[in-house]
């Protein structure tokens, strides 16, 4: 499958490569492929009518609508807060840079909690958004608020290393050839971050439809209302559904992967367009 | 795609530039910035301790005795002590290979490493159930062996072991490509064997990248909630793993104890990034003491 394409000096081609392709088959490949595997025992009418459920059409519109507009929402301040990060001086900017990570360190179950108890009636924030007149918890608005929160770090760490770099002449070019600064942000520096910021808009998005623990807690499970995709599969493997489950999944997996190779495809682009 | 994105080996640039907003706008997109994260980040944070300390410090030490929470803890442990040096093995291995030689189908193996962040933690999950379960391919063979995989410790780990699987590799691979194999060259012509230019060479120069691919796979090992959820079939005291214990917890509003039992977590999440930011440093440090290699 790996052929060397010259003779290298240095050992352990073999035995590492071949590690690497058993233990890549045996934990990834193999059981990702059961998936397939497990919907070709369904009839193509049988695996449609499982993924076009009215049930399941109202779960997709949820899941990626609310990781859309939460990956858009990171995006507007993911930008500002990478903004910030890098570019002005304020007291406690380190410690706010390492906190930016937290929904990575942080396991989804316990943001989910978290964000429940803030947003529950007697919640901190909950409290308020009542007297407003709207709820989050157990609502819509709570999957969006969850989303957020898990795909807070994506735009900033991939906007981050690309705004450090920018050489400063360009801004300073346009300036002193009477460019408002303004002007400067969307002619020079917005098309400049702009596939580091699809980058991470994408990795944001992708994570948050696959996203379970968080927010299982705050959408209350609503049929119809507040379920996510990956909730559905779970519901139908408790019922032993494990065909409808697999129906399901096929799905979502073909909408990630789909994701990943446009990554991939932006993130080479990126890179040809910093090295030129 | 639940993967950290390294800040290792990254240049440090001063922030002054010639070219900048004015002093009050500044302050009015860091006011903002700071609304943002406070809602988002720093509120649910300390929300976690004002919960578990709701009804004092007695009821929260209390939710750590109860056995359930014992056992919970133990099976945590276990099923990250078993996965993180399983993958950071693979991780060395495959950075190896891939960084140290030419070979075809190179950018097809880099993007198969990554898969298991494309794949929702249910769908981590379930691919087990199909291949272990009572229906799945290997289920009728694994009954008759009398080999408990599903709803047991072994399904556990092996979902671990999956969603934490590119963790090290990504962080190793491209740090390796970056540093080329001429001293390990240069190190084999002067005699030494293979696994002396290992561990004489490779390592002291990966350490760092190693440690903070193992700092994010532990942290992601421990608090994996949605994979572990389904292959557990959440046995208390068997095979609840802390993040399930903090589920049943709260679905038995038992608030405090699950907030309690979250807490740990939550530091854990805060000692990994303070690891992490250390590891940053210490990298950053000695790639400036580092003698300039032309």
């Amino acid at each position: 499958m790996f052929f060397r394409k010259q003779k290298s000096a240095l050992p352990g081609f073999r035995i590492t490569i071949t590690f690497t392709v058993i233990y890549l088959l045996l934990i990834v490949l193999i059981p990702l492929s059961a998936t397939f595997a497990k919907t070709s025992t369904m009839t193509w009418g049988q695996f449609w009518s499982t993924i076009t459920d009215a049930r399941v059409v109202a779960a997709y519109k949820l899941s990626f609508g609310a990781s859309a507009v939460a990956a858009f929402v990171n995006l507007v301040f993911g930008l500002l807060v990478t903004w910030v990060l890098v570019r002005y001086k304020f007291p406690g900017k380190k410690f706010i840079d390492a906190m930016v990570d937290l929904p990575f360190a942080l396991p989804t179950a316990v943001a989910g909690l978290a964000l429940t108890a803030i947003y529950s009636k007697n919640g901190w924030l909950g409290q308020f958004t009542e007297k407003l007149g709207f709820s989050v918890a157990f609502n819509p608005l709570g999957v969006f608020v969850a989303l957020i929160f898990i795909g807070l770090p994506f735009v900033v760490r991939t906007v981050q290393p690309i705004l450090e770099d920018m050489e400063p002449e360009l801004e300073e070019a346009a300036a002193s050839l009477g460019a408002s600064r303004l002007q400067t942000f969307f002619r020079i520096v917005l098309p400049e971050l702009f596939p580091a910021l699809l980058t991470g808009f994408s990795l944001a998005f992708a994570r948050a439809l696959g996203e379970y623990g968080s927010v299982v807690f705050i959408s209350g499970n609503k049929p119809m209302e507040t379920e996510i995709v990956p909730l559905l599969i779970i519901t139908k493997l408790e019922q032993y559904d494990y065909a409808g489950a697999t129906a399901l999944a096929v799905v979502m997996l073909i909408a990630s992967f789909t994701i990943l190779l446009l990554i991939n495809a932006l993130q080479r682009w990126s890179q040809s367009r910093t090295t030129n | 795609m639940a993967g950290f994105v390294s800040k290792l080996g990254r240049p440090s640039r001063s922030p002054h530039r010639s070219t900048t907003e004015a002093r009050w706008l500044q302050w009015i997109f860091i006011g903002i910035a700071m609304l943002f994260l406070g809602l988002f980040l720093f509120v649910p944070l300390a929300s976690v301790f004002a919960e578990a300390l709701r009804k004092g410090l007695g009821a929260y030490f209390e939710s750590f005795k109860e056995p359930d929470a014992i056992s919970a803890i133990k099976l945590t442990l276990t099923a990250a002590a078993i996965a993180v040096p399983l993958n950071m093995v693979f991780g060395v291995a495959a950075a190896w290979a891939i960084a140290k030689f030419e070979f075809r189908g190179k950018n097809a193996l880099i993007t198969l490493i990554d898969l298991p962040f494309a794949v929702s933690p249910v769908i981590s999950g379930l691919i087990y159930v199909l291949m272990f379960g009572a229906q799945g391919w290997l289920g009728p063979w694994v009954q008759e062996h009398d080999i408990k995989i599903m709803f047991a410790v072994p399904g556990i780990v092996l979902a671990t072991v999956f969603v934490t699987f590119p963790f090290v590799a990504r962080e190793l691979i491209p740090l390796m490509q970056a540093q080329g194999k001429d001293e390990e060259l240069a190190a084999l012509t002067l005699g030494a064997s293979g696994w002396q230019t290992f561990w004489r060479i490779t390592l002291p120069k990966i350490k760092w990248g190693l440690l903070y691919g193992v700092i994010l796979c532990n942290a992601r090992a421990m608090g994996e909630f949605g994979a572990v959820s389904v292959v557990s079939g959440h046995i208390r005291g068997e095979t609840n793993t802390i993040p399930l214990h903090v589920e049943i917890l709260y679905n038995e509003y038992n608030f405090v104890a699950a907030f309690a039992v979250a807490s740990l977590l939550t530091l854990l999440a805060l000692l990994t990034l303070a690891l992490k930011s250390l590891v940053e440093w210490r990298a950053h440090k000695d790639q400036q003491e580092e003698p300039v290699h032309l």
